[in-house]
C-alpha cells in the first residue's frame, strides 16, 4: 500500500493530495499539464518537501509531519525516471547504469546487471555516451539506471512525453514487460490516455492541484471528472478481460469479462491472456431489440444504471452488461425515441473494429 | 655564437613558472570552495564577501602587496605567527611571490569556476540524489565533474596572468635575483639597466611565447573537455 496524504504550496500553485494505492502494481496519476503530478513524484522522491502531510509506502514511513520526519531523498530508494532523462553526460551508458548500483545497499537485490540490460536491450549501447544516444534510448537507459539502485518504488514522470510515437511505440513495450516481470511498485505520470489504458491498474486523477478521483481503472473509466480531462471524443468504459479463443487468421480474438464476451481485433492474441479494451462511448449504439442483418459483431445485453448530462446535444448512458459497465453517448433526441430510463432493458451493440484494445 | 638565453633568463623563467604553478596548485580548492559558497550558498554577508574576493580585480595591484606585506611580514601578525609555529617565511621568499600571485589571479579563477557551476543542471544531482548520492559524493561525482570545463579554464587564465603578476609581487617580496625576480620583475630590470636591451627583447619574446602558448592549451583543452561531456 502506498499511502500519501499531502499539502505543499508553490507560489499561487496549491496542491493538497490524498490517495492511497495497492502495492505492486501501477498507479497512473492522470491529469493535465499543471495538475500538479509531477509535485506529487517530487515529493514521493524526497527531491520536494511538502509543507505538511505523510507518506507511507507498505510499512516503511518516507515523511510525517506530525513526527517532524523526513527521509532524505538519497536513502528513500526511490527510484525516479524524469521526463527528459537526466542521464550523467560525463558517463557512458554503462557509468550511468552502474550509478546507482554502486551505491545501492546489498539487499535487498531486485534485480542485477545482466537482467536489466537483457529486459531493457541495452547491451549495444553500454560503451555509447549519452549525447550519441535517441530519445527512446535515453529513456530505456532513465529506467535501467533507476532499476538497478534497487528500488522500493519506482516514480515514472511521463517517461514518453519528450518522444515522438515511433519512439512511444518503441519504449511502451519494455515498461510492460517491467511491470509483467518485476514486482516492484511504480507510479506513473501520464497526460496520455492511452499509455495509462496500457500499463496502470490504479488511476489517480488530479485536477488543479486536487484528487477528483482515483480507484481501478474500470471505475474510473466511467467518471465524469476523467470525461472532463479527456474530453467528450475520449470517453468509454475500459473492460478487463481474460481472451477465451484467438483466431489469428481473421486477426480477431473473444474477450471474456463477468458473464459477457466481446469479439475484438487483436493481432498477437494468446488464448489465455488478459486483455483490456476500451469501449468508445460515441461508437456505441443502444438498441431495444436484438440486432439482426448488421454487420456489428457485438450484442451485448444490458439495463440503463443511470443517465447523465454529457454537453448541450448528447447525453451520456451507463449500462450495466453483467459485473461491469458501458457508457455510451447518444443524443437525447434518440433517448425520447427509444424511450430508455433508468431500468430499461437495451442491447449495446459494438463493432470490434472500433475499440482501443490492448492484450497483455 | 652565445647560448640563445642566458642564465638571466633562464632563473626567471623557472621562477615564474614556479610561482604560477605553486599559485594555482595552492589556490584552486580555495577557489572552488568559495565559487560553491557564492553559487549555492545563502548565508549573510554574501554579497560583502562577494566584492571581498573580487577586490584584487580593483585595486592597485601595489596595495595588495602592501596589505600582504602588513599581513605577512616577518613582524605582521599573520607572518610572525606562521614563522613561529611552522618556521615559514613569506616575505621576500618565492612563496610570499607564488602567495602574491595567488592572491592576484583568485578571483579570476573563481568567476570562472563560478559560472561553469551556474550551467551545471541541478537536475542531475536531483537524479544522483535519487540513485542514492548524499551530498559530497554527489559534489565529486557529478558536479566537479561537469564543472571542470570552468576549472581548468580558471586554472589556464589564473597561471597566464600568474606568470605576468607584477606590482603586488614586487611590493610584497622585493625583486632579489633567483629568489622572487619572476619573468616581469626580469624586464623590467632590464629595461631599468642602461645595458638591458638585448635581455629585455628576449624576456619579452619569453613572456610573448608564454602567453600565446597559454592561450592555444586552454583553447585546446576546453574544445577536448567540452567534447568530452558531448556539448
Amino acid at each position: 500500500m502506498l499511502a500519501v496524504s499531502v499539502a505543499k504550496r508553490r507560489g499561487a500553485f496549491e496542491l493538497d493530495v490524498a490517495f492511497q494505492a495497492p502495492t505492486p502494481g501501477i498507479v497512473a496519476l492522470f491529469g493535465r499539464s499543471g495538475s500538479g503530478k509531477t509535485s506529487v513524484v517530487e515529493i514521493l522522491a524526497g527531491l520536494l518537501e511538502p509543507d505538511a502531510g505523510s507518506l507511507r509506502l507498505e510499512n516503511l514511513v518516507l515523511f510525517d509531519t506530525a513526527a517532524a520526519y523526513s527521509l532524505p531523498a538519497e536513502r528513500r530508494r526511490i527510484g525516479y525516471v524524469f521526463q527528459d532523462a537526466r542521464l550523467f553526460p560525463h558517463l557512458s551508458v554503462r557509468g550511468n547504469l552502474r550509478y546507482g548500483q554502486k551505491r545501492a545497499p546489498a539487499a535487498p537485490h531486485i534485480i542485477g546487471f545482466d537482467e536489466v540490460t537483457e529486459l531493457l536491450g541495452l547491451a549495444p549501447l553500454l560503451a555509447r555516451r549519452p549525447y550519441t544516444l535517441s530519445g527512446g534510448e535515453r529513456q530505456r537507459v532513465a529506467l535501467g539506471r533507476a532499476l538497478l539502485s534497487q528500488p522500493r518504488l519506482l516514480l515514472l514522470d511521463e517517461p514518453l512525453a519528450a518522444l515522438d510515437a515511433a519512439r512511444r511505440a518503441e519504449v511502451l513495450p519494455y515498461l510492460e514487460a517491467l511491470r509483467d516481470r518485476l514486482a516492484i511498485p511504480m507510479v506513473y505520470v501520464s497526460h496520455q490516455f492511452e499509455e495509462v489504458l496500457r500499463l496502470a491498474d490504479h488511476v489517480v486523477l488530479l485536477e488543479g492541484g486536487r484528487v477528483v478521483a482515483a480507484g481501478g481503472i474500470h471505475e474510473i473509466s466511467l467518471r465524469p471528472e476523467l470525461a472532463a480531462i479527456v474530453g467528450p471524443d475520449a470517453v468509454g468504459a475500459v473492460l478487463e478481460g481474460v481472451i477465451s479463443e484467438a483466431d489469428a487468421a481473421r486477426g480477431l480474438a473473444r474477450l471474456n469479462f463477468g458473464s459477457s464476451t466481446l469479439l475484438v481485433t487483436a493481432k498477437n492474441a494468446r488464448v489465455g491472456a488478459r486483455a483490456r479494451v476500451q469501449l468508445f462511448a460515441s461508437d456505441l449504439i443502444l438498441a431495444t431489440h436484438p440486432a439482426h442483418g448488421l454487420s456489428v459483431r457485438n450484442s451485448l445485453a444490458g439495463v440503463v444504471r443511470d443517465i447523465r448530462e454529457d454537453d448541450s446535444e448528447a447525453q451520456l448512458v451507463s449500462v450495466d452488461i453483467g459485473g461491469a459497465s458501458v457508457l455510451a453517448r447518444v443524443t437525447r433526441d434518440a433517448l425520447e425515441s427509444l424511450g430508455l430510463h433508468p431500468g430499461s432493458a437495451v442491447w449495446v451493440l459494438v463493432k470490434a473494429v472500433s475499440m482501443r484494445s490492448h492484450a497483455f | 655564437m652565445p647560448e640563445l638565453f642566458g642564465t638571466a633568463e633562464l632563473d626567471a623563467l623557472r621562477l615564474s613558472l614556479e610561482v604560477a604553478t605553486r599559485s594555482v596548485v595552492c589556490s584552486l580548492p580555495a577557489a572552488i570552495l568559495v565559487a560553491w559558497l557564492l553559487a549555492r550558498a545563502r548565508f549573510h554577508g554574501r554579497v560583502l564577501f562577494d566584492a571581498f574576493v573580487h577586490l584584487p580585480l580593483v585595486l592597485p595591484p601595489v596595495a595588495v602587496g602592501y596589505v600582504l606585506l602588513v599581513l605577512f611580514g616577518t613582524r605582521g601578525p599573520l607572518g610572525h605567527w606562521l614563522y613561529e609555529h611552522f618556521a615559514v617565511e613569506l616575505a621576500f621568499s618565492t612563496d610570499g611571490a607564488a602567495l602574491a600571485t595567488a592572491v592576484m589571479t583568485f578571483p579570476l579563477m573563481v568567476r570562472a569556476i563560478r559560472i561553469s557551476l551556474d550551467n551545471v543542471d541541478r537536475g542531475l544531482e536531483a537524479a544522483a540524489r535519487t540513485l542514492g548520492a548524499g551530498a559530497l559524493d554527489r559534489f565529486v561525482s557529478i558536479t566537479l565533474p561537469l564543472m571542470l570545463p570552468g576549472i581548468l579554464a580558471g586554472a589556464v587564465m589564473a597561471f597566464a596572468a600568474g606568470l605576468g603578476e607584477f606590482g603586488a609581487v614586487i611590493t610584497f617580496v622585493a625583486n632579489i635575483p633567483g629568489r622572487t625576480r619572476t619573468l616581469s620583475l626580469a624586464l623590467y630590470t632590464a629595461i631599468q639597466s642602461p645595458a638591458g636591451d638585448a635581455l629585455a627583447v628576449r624576456l619579452a619574446i619569453i613572456s610573448f611565447t608564454l602567453g600565446l602558448a597559454g592561450l592555444l592549451i586552454a583553447e585546446w583543452l576546453a574544445r577536448r573537455v567540452r567534447r568530452w561531456l558531448g556539448r
